[in-house]
């Protein structure tokens, strides 16, 4: 099977409208969430979250493509410029039919829904924008990206709630490892953060009226992030061959469904999918130094992933360590894993393992190593991106260093 | 409105639970029932909307909410205080 590497990252999240300012903010252990600035706030339960502030679409873009993208698309089409700039590759001929792109989103046009139910249910207008379809759909961003950069191979977006991202990723990582293709542009992109979307999870009961403390026994719930990031991800020889620089390797990916509850999640179907990753990856327990948690910040969520590492780890489980950057940067549902990845390959490149912040006390079934409020220096070969998806559906990816 | 908090309380959690009004009793907890937390959540949301009130609920800690939920009656009388309040 062929190697899978990284060569290129971008984002645009609450923390930083790049990598790198996201990246200081992940080390400084700063927090992103904060008041919602969005129309009839006063409205809702909930009025936080990880939203990206000061923030000006057209400065970016011009009025016709505004007209075209919602707001998970020019994320996507932001952090995939970074991306791409970073990797160097450019698509054409041969290379251009080979690659493709492959994203997570829940929700896709979440704002383009939003606005245009609220002109015609609310407003009363008989008559919306031509472009209300190709705006909100879910593969918009996967699309546009593909018609920007001339990417021609195979093509899509992936929702399966909380997990989106990691699926799409492991898509885009099976399809070089298996020889589909050569270089893929994924990753994952979310904007929920209007009245709708958080009124939608206002009424599940699960959310942090304050901030969202995993792992800590004062946790009260999640907190609604928004934002994309982007990754180039490329075949091993074909990215040494180029010179380009290989920010980290893609080694194992493991899907498994819990076949259980709409809601609440499995140990055993997360343990599955995090022994099933290392397995694929041929890594044993002890060459994983970091997990990127799930880290929701429920109460659910939080002791049931503890539970899970547990049982995959056994000893081990008390020598590694785990955080939850969703503290920072909020849950940004089918865009989380994207995010998160960026702290998996911070942790494997420059050693800094990001914290979990907001931790207050300890959780006896929260018994790990959280990585509490403050960065920490480590050196790790090896990490695990864990995602666990309502519905069920877990997706994990194994990374490690390449020297 | 002929009926009361009590009886229309008792018939939403009696539609939640599959179950005759009339089997359900005051010291059940709703686990005694057979709803979980997801029948919780959703009877919840039935109560507000009946009574057109606010529930103080967060499903991460329901034990610290001001709402109790420990029996059938303990939530007839959380109700009747959100409904005496709203006056």
């Amino acid at each position: 099977m062929r190697r899978v590497v990284i060569t290129g990252q971008g984002t645009i999240n609450a923390l930083g409208q790049d990598v790198a300012t996201t990246l200081d903010a992940m080390r400084e252990g700063r927090c992103g969430i904060a008041d919602l600035e969005l129309r009839d706030v006063d409205r809702l339960s909930v009025k936080i979250g990880g939203q990206v502030k000061g923030y000006e679409p057209e400065a970016l873009f011009n009025r016709q493509q505004i007209a075209l993208y919602d707001r998970f698309t020019q994320f996507t089409l932001i952090a995939t410029k970074e991306a791409l700039a970073q990797s160097g590759l450019t698509f054409a001929g041969e290379l251009a039919a080979r690659s493709g792109v492959v994203f997570g989103t829940a929700g896709g046009g979440v704002n383009t829904w939003d606005e245009n139910y609220r002109s015609v249910y609310e407003e009363g207008k008989n008559r919306v924008h031509p472009f209300v379809v190709p705006k909100l759909m879910n593969n918009a961003a996967a699309s546009h990206v593909s018609m920007e950069y001339n990417l021609k191979g195979p093509s899509f977006s992936v929702a399966t709630a909380c997990a989106s991202s990691n699926h799409a990723m492991g898509q885009a990582f099976q399809m070089i490892r298996t020889g589909l293709c050569d270089a893929m542009v994924t990753g994952g992109s979310e904007a929920m953060l209007t009245f709708g979307g958080v009124k939608a999870w206002e009424g599940l009961r699960v959310m942090s009226k304050d901030a969202c403390r995993p792992f800590s026994a004062t946790r009260n719930g999640m907190v609604q992030g928004e934002g994309a990031a982007v990754f180039v991800f490329e075949e091993y020889e074909h990215a040494r061959a180029r010179g380009a620089e290989i920010l980290a390797e893609l080694v194992g990916f493991a899907m498994t469904s819990d076949a259980a509850d709409i809601v609440m999640p499995s140990k055993q179907g997360a343990a599955r999918a995090i022994s099933g990753a290392m397995r694929d990856a041929g890594l044993n327990p002890e060459d994983i130094g970091y997990i990127n948690a799930h880290g929701t910040g429920t109460a659910a969520n939080d002791k049931t992933e503890c539970a899970a590492v547990a049982d995959a780890f056994g000893h081990h489980a008390n020598d590694l360590m785990i955080s939850s950057t969703k503290s920072m940067h909020g849950h940004l549902i089918g865009g989380t894993g994207a995010v998160e990845l960026l702290a998996c390959i911070m942790a494997l490149r420059e050693g800094v393992i990001a914290p979990t912040i907001g931790y207050e006390e300890p959780d006896p079934e929260c018994a790990l190593d959280v990585v509490p409020n403050v960065a920490r220096d480590a050196k790790v070969g090896a990490v695990l991106s864990n995602a666990f998806a309502f519905g069920g559906l877990n997706a994990v990816l194994a990374l490690r260093a390449v020297a | 409105m002929a009926d009361s908090v009590q009886d229309r309380v008792i018939a939403i959690i009696a539609e939640q639970a599959v179950l005759e009004p009339g089997d359900v009793a005051m010291d059940n907890s709703l686990e005694d029932l057979g709803i979980d937390s997801l029948g919780l959540v959703e009877s919840i949301f039935a109560i507000e909307e009946a009574f057109d009130i606010q529930v103080p609920f967060n499903a991460n800690e329901p034990e610290q909410s001001a709402f109790d939920i420990s029996s059938v009656a303990a939530i007839v009388k959380a109700v009747e205080g959100l409904v005496a309040d709203q006056k």
